[in-house]
């Protein structure tokens, strides 16, 4: 059961979207979230409304999945909603005993709540249409010019994709030693929080020996294959850029010069 | 002269202290003198500790002799600047096959060897399916390696070092964590690669049952080779491989055991097939010898 952990939360499926680059992926999620910032009037909603779903349509993830991502955020949001409700100043429109709720405040509050989910919208989208590996070598390449001052790019992408790989087989392991801890009588499941995190101590001991092993040997198995660092490789899947990319950033590129003329004109 | 050729090679593990002193050192290859010829299929054994691991690593410069000489296709393993042509001649297997798939895709991870080398794209995508077909994992070719049986994910770190073209490969006990299922794919395919592809191969085990068909077997006990020989030369030596605590496979165990009873059995049987006609010969000299004699053996 604990094998089939997925990472990242992908969604195959054949769409327009899964085929894009993930450079084009990661720059159009970003300028979208930057875009959500832009306006506070309802019609920049609207259009940002009108992309995203767009964009959902496109991908072909079911909602279902899309919103998923919320729940992650839930507590923030309450939060956020309740703050801005009770404290933000203006003319009041309904009075519970020591707190007032004001027309500016509700205002404020809808639209932080909306701009929030369109956010996790957005950026699940990204992560369900591109797998841990496209996003890993996607971030390789738009952080390719840090390489003059001296970030070890291309092992960084390394240690992420090896991290991706071993995450399902530590998982494994764990569930194997608690296992095995649980035979000989340990309890992970009852007592306070303390008691709890007091109980993984003898499980997070044998774990990180044996990772501390697994990483040795792997180094060993890398070298035997001739890694000698990120320089002088070839990429068996180099990413390139295709007409569906220009495409891709055209379209976000006029969304954001509409959003932008739009509040424009209306101010 | 051979693929690879060692003379005097000794090599020895220094524990150290808190303070970086030298506080014991361990003997772990002593005197090791050994040319291995191009194509063959080579078996070397030894029970836990006899320094077969230790020898291995050193077929694929990873460990370099402290004392002696180990050539790899002519090139001397000491030499810093050899260590990556080294690595390209001798591919190496390693036991736990978790531990060497680096990638979360098979086809990703037989390309690795061959990215690192710096070969070209398209030439890396010819290089991993053949090398997929070889072992006979491609249709498994966008499986991740977590879902896959122990076999076959040996079997795809086999992939990985074929891709990379390699002279010979190197395997330090790729069985030694499978089931006998994986442990018949495993050894399979380095059969076949042996055969069709010409590689050869250094299969280190302490199977017995697995070096029956190599052409040359040497057996290891605290770090030297103590015996060298065909399979048959070596196995029909019972006494002297129980001595160096390694059993010999069952059938030979067994044919040794009714020579000893005194039934007239060839020496160093090895196969089931073997074993069944010695004991057909046997049994129809016995009735030669019962209509002439009239009496029964």
């Amino acid at each position: 059961m604990i094998r089939d952990i997925t990472i990242g939360q992908y969604y195959p499926a054949e769409s327009v979207l899964h085929r894009l680059d993930p450079r084009t992926k990661i720059l159009c999620t970003l300028l979208y979230i930057i875009s959500l910032f832009l306006f506070q009037e309802w019609t920049g909603y609207l259009i940002a409304t009108v992309f995203l779903c767009t964009a959902i349509l496109l991908s072909k993830v079911p909602v279902t999945f899309i919103f998923r991502g919320v729940k992650a955020i839930m507590v923030l949001l309450v939060i956020t909603v309740v703050f801005n409700l009770f404290l933000i100043p203006g003319e009041p429109v309904v009075r519970i005993w020591k707190l007032t709720i004001t027309d500016q405040g509700i205002r404020t509050a809808v639209f932080t709540a909306f701009r929030l989910i369109y956010l996790i919208f957005g950026s699940s989208l990204m992560t369900l249409t591109t797998t841990p590996n496209q996003l890993t070598d996607g971030l390789e390449r738009l952080l390719g010019p840090l390489r003059v001052f001296r970030v070890p790019v291309s092992e960084l992408a390394m240690m992420m994709s090896i991290a991706l790989r071993f995450i399902p087989i530590l998982l494994e392991e764990t569930d194997k030693i608690m296992k095995a801890q649980t035979a000989r009588g340990a309890d992970f499941e009852s007592g306070n929080m303390i008691k709890k995190a007091k109980s993984l101590v003898p499980l997070l001991v044998p774990l990180f020996v044996s990772a501390f092993r697994r990483a040795a040997d792997l180094a060993m198995a890398m070298e035997a294959r001739c890694y000698r660092g990120g320089s002088g490789r070839t990429k068996m899947k180099p990413l390139a850029y295709g007409r569906r990319d220009a495409f891709a950033y055209l379209i976000t590129v006029a969304y954001l010069l509409l959003l932008i003329g739009v509040m424009r004109f209306t101010k | 002269m051979g693929i690879i050729r060692a003379k005097e090679v000794g090599y020895s593990y220094k524990r150290l202290n808190d303070q970086g002193e030298v506080e014991s050192v361990r003997q772990a290859l002593n005197n090791i003198t050994l040319d291995v010829a191009a194509g063959d299929f080579i078996a070397i054994l030894g029970h836990n500790g006899s320094g077969k691991s230790t020898l291995a690593k050193h077929f694929n410069a990873i460990l370099a002799p402290n004392e002696g000489t180990l050539w790899v296709d002519g090139k001397d393993s000491r030499q810093p600047e050899n260590v990556w042509d080294i690595r390209r001649t001798a591919g190496m297997v390693f036991q736990n096959p978790d531990n060497q798939i680096i990638s979360g895709v098979v086809e990703e991870d037989v390309g690795f060897g061959p990215e690192n080398m710096g070969v070209p794209t398209e030439e890396i995508w010819r290089r991993v399916e053949e090398s997929l077909r070889a072992v006979g994992m491609y249709k498994f070719r966008r499986h991740s390696p977590n879902k896959l049986s122990g076999g076959q994910k040996q079997r795809v770190a086999i992939a990985g070092v074929v891709a990379m073209r390699p002279k010979c490969i190197v395997l330090d006990e790729p069985t030694a964590m499978l089931d006998p299922t994986g442990r018949k794919e495993v050894l399979k395919t380095v059969g076949v690669l042996n055969k069709k592809e010409g590689m050869t191969i250094i299969l280190i085990t302490h199977y017995m049952e697995e070096v029956v068909s190599a052409d040359k077997v040497f057996v290891m006990d605290q770090g030297e080779v103590v015996m060298e020989g065909t399979p048959r030369e070596i196995f029909s030596q019972v006494e002297r491989l129980k001595s160096y605590r390694l059993d010999v496979p069952q059938v030979t165990l067994l044919a040794y055991e009714l020579r000893k009873q005194g039934i007239p059995l060839p020496e160093g049987v090895l196969t089931n097939e073997e074993l069944v006609e010695a004991l057909c010969r046997v049994r129809a000299a016995g009735e030669k010898q019962f209509t002439e004699n009239g009496e029964s053996v």
